[in-house]
Parts: structure tokens; sequence; C-alpha cells
């Protein structure tokens, strides 16, 4: 009711094929911004930037990155986890050699090693379709997560085998190291994050994006029509990659300030293929709604019963949660196979037509 | 066949015999192609005039499919050569045969079912995009200008094929036939030299063939787009077509003008079957 679009006439091909066509949709979008940039660092602790908020940033870009790949694109991987660690990594050596270079463009520059690794290990996808094709980027985050540990040169042969992220700063300001505050770091994240999303869309409604979604729908049909398999697919590879690369350097360098290989393992790559999953394939807004069902939701699950003042042993919140979340996630896929964006699109279509039922 | 019938007596075919003089556009020469032990096509040569509708007929398992496959690049024949715009080949490739102006649609439909009728449109506009990459991903200036301008395009196909109610519903909601009418639309988006239909009309009611029937004879006569179709209605392909090639077991058995095939013996035999 709220929600109606009746009325919005739009006279030319640009309005119509605006990012956000329809008026509620904009103010929607405004709001969420507004309280992203403005309210929440006016209003929220240490705790919840840098355990809610930063982390939830970097899964979300993070699963928009796979999102490309296997919702736009079509081709499965488990190898996301590792394309984080190359941006990781790479960001870290770059910043070892160029100190003095700024932090947030050599995080953003990661993104390209990521990209080339991305490119060549999405080679067999020419041959290679749907599971098979998991396995074989399974491949490449083994051997990447090989690398992280074999390679003492990638670690800058530090002891502990792991990375730690130097202090930095960015004209004048902290932004990187222990001595960075949770909101410069919370600013930094969101930025790049939204900023990354509004180009990801635009990539999505031109004709790379369609390109993408041919092969994903119906491949002999996009060859009939022009398009050239092996570099479609090597792009959305490559684009995917660079995606993850820079949510993967951002989660050291912005939240975890140090990083074993252990991080990027294949947990990683799980975690962030569910959020694909239950938040919907190939949606953007469905990739911020996975990463916020599967990260803030446990979060919220633990601090629960304290608001309430009942008192549970750490370890039993701990499993506890772990099984409400595990039953939301069958119950939301039962509900709706295509994820929580799908879910948001139905709830959307009853609010236009209500109070009618179609 | 009602409605076909009437389609002829607007002047449908100005010109119902086929002049000689009009420019080979397709030839086939010699072509065969098999699958392991299969012979799926020998030894067939046709070509397609300029401007004329060409139908491929023959009973299942003639070989017509396999030949619009040959002709726009997914199978490669064993022998024989392709002539395209007077460049001989011995093969086809898809990619190509497109951006040298071949379109299909195919006999079950090949929509690309997450996709919305508009951008399954657009899609065939891809071969004529060229804005790169970084344009793309700014969505700015020459890239929007170029999405703006093919959006038009796309509209005036939209317009055409009388599809504007459902130019934001996904195709894999639609019912068969417009799914059909909107492949169609997809075709005629790369604005093809050479339009190969798929059976256009198998699994159609009367009235949706009657529609299909005319946006064919319209596309033939307002753009100059050649046509080759493979049908089974026997109504529409004698009504529709200014030639006709009949295959048989991968064989050419006859090929003229609809009257003359029709009165074939050979042909007759193929289709009521006879014993050998």
């Amino acid at each position: 009711m709220f929600y109606r679009e009746a009325g919005q006439f739009k006279a030319t091909y640009e309005a119509d094929q605006a990012l956000f066509p329809i008026r509620q949709d904009r103010i929607a979008m405004g709001i969420i911004l507004a309280v992203a940039f403005v309210a929440i660092p006016l209003l929220a602790n240490d705790f919840f930037l840098t355990s809610i908020m930063i982390p939830f940033l970097v899964f979300s870009l993070a699963a928009i990155g796979l999102n490309i790949l296997t919702g736009f694109a079509g081709q499965l991987s488990l190898g996301s986890g590792a394309f984080m660690g190359v941006g990781a990594y790479a960001a870290y050596k770059l910043t070892s050699i160029f100190p003095d270079a700024n932090v947030i463009v050599l995080v953003l520059v990661s993104g390209v090693f990521s990209a080339g690794i991305g490119a060549v290990f999405g080679l067999p996808s020419l041959r290679i379709k749907g599971l098979y094709l998991a396995v074989t980027t399974l491949a490449a985050q083994f051997f990447l997560e090989w690398c992280f540990i074999r390679i003492p040169w990638l670690y800058n042969y530090n002891a502990s085998g792991a990375i730690e992220i130097p202090q930095r700063e960015v004209f004048g300001v902290i932004v990187t190291g222990a001595e960075a505050t949770p909101l410069t770091r919370y600013f930094v994240v969101l930025a790049i994050t939204v900023g990354l999303a509004i180009l990801v869309s635009n990539i999505i409604r031109g004709r790379i994006g369609r390109s993408w979604m041919m092969i994903r729908d119906m491949d002999i049909a996009a060859e009939l029509m022009g398009v050239r398999p092996l570099q479609t697919k090597l792009l959305a590879f490559a684009v995917s990659s660079y995606i993850c690369g820079v949510a993967g350097a951002m989660m050291v360098f912005f939240w975890l300030n140090a990083a074993e290989p252990s991080s990027y393992s294949i947990t990683l790559s799980f975690q962030i293929l569910f959020m694909v999953i239950l938040g919907g394939l190939g949606s953007i807004a469905g990739s911020f709604l996975g990463a916020a069902f599967i990260w803030i939701l446990p979060v919220f699950l633990r601090f629960l019963p304290g608001l309430f003042g009942v008192e549970v042993a750490a370890e039993s919140i701990q499993h506890v949660t772990f099984m409400i979340v595990g039953a939301l996630i069958i119950f939301f896929l039962i509900v709706e196979p295509h994820g929580l964006a799908r879910l948001w699109q139905i709830g959307k279509q009853k609010l236009r037509v209500w109070p009618f039922p179609y | 066949m009602n409605a076909v019938t009437a389609a002829k007596v607007i002047p449908a075919e100005p010109v119902a015999a086929p002049e000689p003089q009009r420019e080979v556009l397709l030839k086939v020469d010699n072509v065969s192609l098999s699958f392991g032990g299969v012979k799926a096509i020998t030894n067939i040569s046709f070509d397609i005039r300029k401007g004329e509708i060409r139908a491929i007929i023959g009973p299942n398992g003639a070989g017509k499919t396999s030949m619009l496959n040959v002709i726009n690049g997914f199978y490669h024949p064993q022998e024989g050569t392709i002539t395209w715009r007077g460049e001989v080949r011995r093969k086809m490739r898809p990619y190509e045969a497109a951006s040298q102006g071949i379109a299909r649609t195919f006999q079950n439909v090949a929509l690309f079912k997450g996709m919305t009728t508009l951008d399954n449109i657009m899609s065939g506009r891809t071969l004529k995009m060229h804005r790169n990459f970084f344009w793309q991903v700014l969505h700015y200036g020459p890239a929007r200008d170029e999405e703006i301008a093919h959006r038009r395009k796309v509209e005036d196909i939209i317009d055409f094929l009388e599809i504007q109610a459902i130019r934001k519903t996904p195709v894999g909601k639609l019912p068969y036939g417009l799914q059909k009418r909107v492949e169609l639309g997809r075709a005629l988006a790369m604005e093809p030299e050479l339009l190969l239909l798929d059976e256009p009309m198998a699994g159609m009611n009367l009235e949706e063939k009657e529609d299909m029937s005319r946006f064919i004879l319209d596309v033939n006569q307002e753009f100059g787009t050649t046509i080759a179709l493979i049908e089974h209605d026997m109504g529409v392909v004698m009504d529709l077509s200014d030639r006709v090639v009949v295959l048989d077991y991968g064989k050419k058995i006859a090929d003229g003008p609809p009257a003359e095939v029709q009165a074939s013996q050979e042909v007759i035999d193929a289709y009521l079957g006879v014993s050998h």
C-alpha cells in the first residue's frame, strides 16, 4: 500500500533503466545510506562496529563477488576464500614494498592480482560445467592455501607464519594497524563496499552483465547471439575474483589486523557460498541479505538471552545458536529456494497490488 | 488455414514464381554430415536466394535441423562446402555466422529463462554494442547512450510483435506461444540477413499460427530478410514459401516451387510411406 508505483510515469528510457526506477525504492535506498553513513557512526559503539558492521560489509562484498560468478554467470565456484586470500596477501606485500603509498589504493589494486589468478583458474570453465567445475575450483582453493603456507616471501618471513598489518596513515588519519579507530575503519569499508556494489550493478545491467546471464541460462543460444564463451566466462572469473580479492584485503586490513593461511580456508569459501545461496543467486541485494543472515543473526542470537536477563552458559548459547541458524537456513530454503532476495521481491509485489491478491 | 490463405490474397508474394536472376545468398554444395556410423546428411546441395522464403521439409529425422546446424556452424560437415555471400568455406563457426548476419530460432525454445522479455531481445543486440568494460562499469555517457539507442530498436521490435505488455516479465513465466514470439524477436534484434526458423509454429493453436505466419511474411517483406524455415504444417509451408526443399533420410528428394514439390511422387511416398 505504501509501495505503489501508480502515477509514476517514465517518459524516457533513461528513467526506465535507472538503478531504482520506483520512487519508493529510491527513498528506501536513501534512508539505508543515511543510516549507514550518519546514524550508525553517531550511535554505534566500538563493539557494534568491529564485530558486526565491518565483518558484515566485508562478507557482503565477498558475496557480491561470488554472486557475479555463480549467480550471474552461472559458474559454480568453491575458490572464493582463496581468491580473498590472494587479495589479502597481495595488499600485504604491496604495502610492505610501498610503505608510503595510500593503503586504500593498495587494497583496491590488490584485487587486480586476485583477478589475474582467478582468470587463470577459470580456464577449465570452457570445458567443464556445474559441479565438476566446482571441483576444479577446489584445486585453486588448495593450491593457493598451500602457497600461503609454503612461500615465506608472501608473509615477509614472519616467524608466526601470519601476516600482521602495519600501521598506515591516509591524509594524516590512521586507517590500519591496531591504533586505527573502529569508526575510521568502518567508513573506509563502507565506502569501498557501497562504491563497488554500485559499479557491479552497472556492469550487470549493461551488455556485459547480459552476456553473463546469457551464458548462464543457455550457453548454446548465447554463442549464436555472438557471445564468445571463453572471453565472457574469464571476464566473469576476473571481475568476481577482483571483488573477492578486495573483500579479502579489507578483511585483514580493516577488521582482523592479522591473518593466517587458515583464515582463507575452504570454510570461508563455503561461508560465502552459503551467503550467496541463502541471499539469492543473481541479486546484489541478496548478497547483503545473505551476509546479514549468516553473520549478524548468530551474533544477535548470542546476545538475546542476556537482553532478557537469562543466565545461560556460553557453550550452550553457542550450540543453540548453531541449531537455530541451521534450522532457519533450512526453513528459508524450503519457503523460497531462490533466496531472501526473491522473498523480498514477492513481498514487494504483494504490497503493490494490496489489498487485492493479484 | 483460412488466415494463411488470406495472407496470400493480400499481395503476400509479390512475385509468385521465383525469379532466377535473384542473387544466391547461401549455397550448400554436396554437404555430408555423419555422427559415427549415423549419416545425418548425405550429399545435399541447395541454395537460398536473397529475399525469398525457403522451406525445408521432410519427415522426422530427415536431417532438417542438422542442416540448419551446419548452416550456422554448430555442426561441421565432413564433406562439402558452404558458400555464404559469395565466400566459399568448409564450415561456419557460430560466432562468425552470428556476426555475418545469420540468426535463428530453435525447435524447442532456447530463450534465456531467467531474463525478462526486454533483456532477451536486448541480448540479440550484443554484437552491435561496442562500449568497453570501463564505460560499462560507469554506465554513463557513451555506454548509456548506446544502451538507450539499442533499447529504442528493441522497442520497435516489441511493437512489431505486439508484446508490449510482457516487456518486463521473465520469459520462463510466459506461455509457449509467446515464448516462440519472443524468440523470433530476439533473432530479429540481430537484424539478420538470413533468418533460420526451426519449426516456428510447432505446438501452436490456429490463432497463434496465423499470427506467426503474418509476422514471418511481414519480416520478409518489410525488412527484406531472407528466411529459411522448417515446418511440419504443410498448409503453412505451401502458402508461405517461395521454394521448398524436401529431405528424407538425409537425402534431398525434391526441390522447387511448392506446387511442383507437392505433386512429386517421391515426396508423397516419403510422407505416406511406401513398401520398398
